[in-house]
């Protein structure tokens, strides 16, 4: 990939050398650069040499000699291979297998009995090579002597070996391949209804007077503060089997497409929403006065004028939605019933069938277009000009009355439905034994009493928030500043800004399975960690580093570079500079930063779902096992209180940011 | 620091670590029994050996079991209690488990032992295979409730039955087994090929069926009796049927991690855990236990629970569950889509 730093105007002329403050800078840069590789780097990379760990009966490996029926006079040894060959007992095919494989020795005797004097001699010459009699592990090259009885309890076991052969099995078992197709689908149809919603909503918004702007601003941001898992719990009470609305899906069933692409279209309509108004925000009223003029027709202007506008926008808002989906595993688990998606093949692999191979595999499979969703939207993105040039003139929309009724009508429609969703889980978790008893209760609150983690998970959750914020926050910010104001260095800068751009594409659920075969590794040094709240936070920072380095770096890029050159020439330390004029300028977007970090850590499910022990339970994570074990009142319960958590630190951030604000951003 | 000093720390030190080595073992046991029952299993077992103390790590038993796998070159743990004896055979054949033979394992029903000598893993109590029938919604459609295995493929009950995968839940595998042993295995998939028919949807986890059943979201959950005792005591309006034919089940069981740093405690909890006091703890949940004559009814479950239970081979389920999850995969997932 080609960097964005690249096409920006060469700065400053060349200095004489690097002084010891722009060392101290790479130093850093270097830290943060090494932290990313160990955090994000490394592990992928493990787990892409998973995905090529093969199962394989290697038949060489084992040979055998037959009595005669006084159990004496053995045969010649001879291998399981030359047997199989002789008798094509089993095709080459069936010899490829998983980490559980299992093959009968029987087959290789077509006239074996088991109840005959016969006894049989075994021994596992390859290194690796191993059976079991019965249950019980045996190695070694030693022979073995077994009666017939025994025999028969024989089973061969796989030996390791490296290849494509998991990527064969995984495209020829039709039930795994499909997901592509199906998780390809979702995310297409998602994406078409959230980002024309979400234009719907922007435009009305930016484009009418109609009232309570502000309000709708606020009610349409809501889902980003409640797990993904959220929607699909709410989904059940509304339209499941019991629910309130069954009748209107018309014999249709919520479990399944249906499902997913309401709650998709649910958990995702923010980021589009927020993304296309900002495009649409951006409006030059000189070129409406121009179309105005020219007596183009309201949709003529609307083509030609408001859309390419925002196509930027639009676009990028296609591939967030895109990659959002295609990625979450906590709506599929909830409702989508017997609808394959890769997210969810993931975690049925690795926690179903402990195929962690399998897992490996799919896992590398969901990059692909996670990946390619993100590699176009950056190149769109480069070719983004600027819209709004010193001469613009702001675009202030007139009264229409029928117009701004419509929008209003529109924007209430959908605010309607995701206080309804929300409203919905509320009650849920308030009703004794829905349907049949639907007296009030707390009861659904007593979380200790579930399977989950209680209320302990909870205040782990918290816990987690914090100090992803915290952390998080500081790493993101200096790393962005180490990007943006250091000097030269252009090659360790554009891998930086590479990496810091690559979890964007990395969904959760890969992270947190590259994580499992990277840390819980007896040779890595930092396998302590595993297990515990640090490598919860290294993995919550990552998985969310993208958009808060982004934030981070527009805030840097509004700052003149000139304040450099001016502390340089004052010969202040950089870091005086740091602390006492970009901190303070930058801190809006400081606190943007940690309180995004906040709400996603209180609210992400997909990475964290393999990293959490028995201390460090979580609550999303709770929401998700009580919902799985069928507790889905509880698990609608703690969702709840996720939401009510998030909306407190949202409230607590607007205070802080105010107070500081005022103290700190005078001179704006 | 003079040498004197270091002599008197290295001293202290000693002392400090022999002396809490001899007040308490620590024990990190993984389980995966049910989350209430955490506080009182650690409680009477540490009332019996105060020296020992119980570090639970808990999880399902598919997380369990993954976590296990994905530690085996440097298992954290020292002693499994409470997970499924399928499981346990997994990390026997991959050498993780450390055969013992606990003092008075002879009192123990055989079935709830492991076959070999000395025995790998012991039980503790079983699971057993059960239908969970919501009356209401039953009666709404008209329905009458099954009585066997053989009834749930009448086209009445299509789309009404909710089973758990036996690709991601260990009792969905129960089930398959169950079938397998019971009627033979090439009849056993002509049955489930009957029974695909008639599912609504496969869930991820064994409790979820009946939890559906009883809040109405499908008439019938195959499931076991556990979540359908609990369910009916919290107010679902089912009855928990066992089918005429049996039930497959699955024995809760205990197992010493090989290479234990602790073996002589790991070895006196899995003394522990099999005696008759034991037995009677676990009784409180589970109606069937692996010591004879202890069990005491449990609310919403028949006494005669015991002779519902088909001969169960573990051995045969561990060794063929690869080529049954692939088959079954190959038949019912590949065409579970949606049913419209």
């Amino acid at each position: 990939m080609t960097l964005a730093l690249d096409s920006m105007p060469l700065g400053k002329p060349l200095r004489q050398e690097a002084s010891r403050d722009d060392l101290v800078k790479r130093g850093f840069m270097v830290v943060i650069g090494l932290y990313l590789i160990v955090a994000l780097g490394a592990p992928l990379f493990v787990m892409l040499s998973k995905s090529l760990s093969t199962y394989r009966f290697d038949l060489t490996a084992f040979e055998f000699q037959v009595s005669d029926d006084t159990g004496g006079n053995w045969s010649a040894p001879v291998t399981a291979a030359d047997l199989n060959a002789r008798l094509n007992a089993v095709a080459d095919v069936d010899l490829t297998t998983n980490s559980d494989g299992r093959l009968a020795v029987t087959k290789f005797f077509p006239d074996f009995k088991f109840r005959s004097p016969v006894h049989y001699r075994l021994r596992a010459t390859g290194e690796g090579a191993s059976y079991l009699v019965g249950t019980q592990l045996q190695k070694g090259s030693d022979w073995q002597d077994y009666d017939s009885g025994t025999f028969r309890r024989i089973v061969l076991r796989p030996s390791r070996g490296l290849g494509l052969e998991n990527f064969k099995s995984y495209f020829s078992t039709p039930a795994l391949a499909r997901s592509i197709y199906n998780s390809i689908l979702m995310a297409s149809i998602s994406t078409v209804i959230t980002v024309a919603v979400a234009f719907a909503l922007a435009y009305a918004l930016t484009r009418s007077r109609m009232p309570l702007k502000g309000l709708f601003r606020g009610v349409l941001t809501v889902p980003i503060l409640v797990p993904s898992l959220l929607p699909g719990i709410a989904l059940v009470y509304l339209f499941g089997n019991q629910g309130i609305f069954q009748l209107w899906l018309l014999g249709h069933s919520i479990y399944g497409p249906i499902g997913i692409v309401i709650g998709s279209v649910f958990f995702t309509l923010p980021h589009a929403f927020l993304i296309i108004l900002t495009a649409l925000s951006v409006a030059d009223a000189r070129h409406y006065e121009a179309a105005a003029s020219l007596k183009s027709s309201a949709w003529r202007t609307f083509r030609t004028v408001t859309v390419p506008g925002a196509r930027y926008g639009l676009v990028s808002a296609a591939f967030v939605v895109f990659t959002l989906v295609i990625t979450d595993f906590g709506l599929p688990k909830v409702i989508g019933g017997q609808y394959g998606m890769l997210a969810v093949d993931i975690y049925k692999q690795v926690i179903g069938q402990q195929n962690f191979e399998m897992g490996a595999v799919v896992s590398v499979i969901l990059l692909v277009p996670a990946v390619l969703a993100f590699w176009v939207d950056r190149r769109m993105q480069k070719r983004q000009v600027a819209l709004l040039s010193a001469r613009a003139v702001p675009y202030a929309p007139k009264p229409n009355r029928r117009f701004d009724a419509l929008c209003f009508a529109f924007c209430c429609l959908v605010a309607v439905f995701i206080l309804g969703m929300i409203a919905m889980c509320q009650l849920a978790a308030l009703v004794k034994f829905w349907p049949y008893d639907m007296t009030l209760t707390t009861r659904n609150f007593a979380f200790d009493l579930m399977d989950g983690g209680g209320w302990a998970a909870y205040s782990n959750s918290i816990k987690l928030a914090l100090l992803t914020a915290l952390f998080g926050s500081l790493v993101v910010f200096a790393g962005a500043y180490m990007v943006e104001k250091a000097d030269g260095f252009r090659t360790g800068r554009s891998i930086f800004h590479f990496l810091a751009m690559m979890p964007m594409a990395v969904p959760g659920m890969v992270l947190g399975l590259a994580y499992i075969f990277f840390f819980n590794n007896p040779a890595n040094p930092l396998h302590s960690i595993y297990g515990t709240m640090t490598i919860l936070v290294v993995c919550t920072v990552t998985h969310f580093y993208t958009v808060a380095h982004l934030t981070a770096l527009t805030a840097l890029k509004q700052m003149d570079p000139e304040f450099e050159s001016v502390a340089a020439s004052l010969k202040q330390p950089f870091h005086r500079l740091f602390f006492r004029v970009t901190v303070p300028v930058c801190l809006p977007a400081i606190l943007n930063i940690a309180i995004y970090l906040f709400v996603n850590a209180m609210t992400t499910v997909s990475a964290v779902v393999f990293l959490y022990s028995t201390e460090t339970k979580l609550a999303s994570v709770a929401v998700l096992n009580m919902d799985d074990a069928g507790d889905i009142a509880p698990a609608a319960a703690m969702g709840m209180m996720i939401f009510y958590t998030n909306v407190a630190a949202k409230l607590i951030h607007a205070l802080i940011a105010r107070g500081l604000l005022a103290r700190t951003q005078a001179w704006r | 620091m003079n040498r004197r000093m270091l002599c008197i720390l290295a001293g202290a030190t000693a002392a400090l670590s022999s002396t809490s080595a001899l007040a308490q073992t620590q024990l990190t046991v993984y389980t995966a029994i049910e989350a209430v029952d955490l506080d009182r299993y650690k409680a009477t077992f540490e009332k019996a050996h105060p020296d020992i103390t119980i570090n639970w790590v808990r999880d399902s038993t598919g997380v369990m079991t993954a976590k296990l796998l994905a530690e085996k070159d440097n298992p954290q743990a020292d002693v499994v209690w409470g997970l499924a004896a399928t499981s346990l055979l997994l990390l026997k054949s991959e050498g993780m488990l450390e055969p013992y033979q606990p003092k008075g394992v002879e009192a123990l029903d055989k079935k709830f032992v492991d076959s070999d000598t000395p025995p790998s893993w012991v039980g503790m109590d079983a699971y057993v295979a059960a239908l969970c029938y919501n009356t209401v919604e039953g009666q709404k459609l008209g329905l009458t409730a099954p009585t066997s295995w053989a009834d749930l493929t009448k086209p009445e009950y299509k789309g009404h039955i909710v089973m758990p995968n036996p690709n991601s839940s260990g009792t969905g595998f129960l089930d398959v087994s169950g079938w397998m042993q019971m009627f033979g295995e090439q009849k056993a998939w002509d049955y489930m090929d009957k029974l695909h028919e008639n599912i609504a949807a496969y869930t991820h986890s064994g409790s979820k069926p009946c939890k559906m059943a009883g809040a109405g979201e499908t008439v019938i959950g195959v499931s076991f009796e556990f979540p359908g005792a609990k369910a009916k005591t919290a107010g679902a309006p089912i009855d928990i049927l066992f089918p005429s034919e049996g039930s497959g089940w699955e024995a809760e069981a205990t197992a010493i991690i090989a290479g234990s740093a602790n073996m002589d405690a790991a070895k006196t909890l899995v003394d522990w855990s099999v005696t008759k006091e034991a037995n009677e703890m676990y009784n409180a949940g589970y109606a069937v236990v692996a010591y004879p004559g202890v069990a005491k009814a449990v609310e919403h479950l028949p006494t005669d629970l015991p002779s519902k239970m088909i001969k169960n081979d573990f051995e045969w389920a561990a060794n063929n569950r690869n080529a049954i999850l692939k088959e079954w995969q190959k038949r019912y997932d590949a065409k579970s889509e949606p049913k419209t």
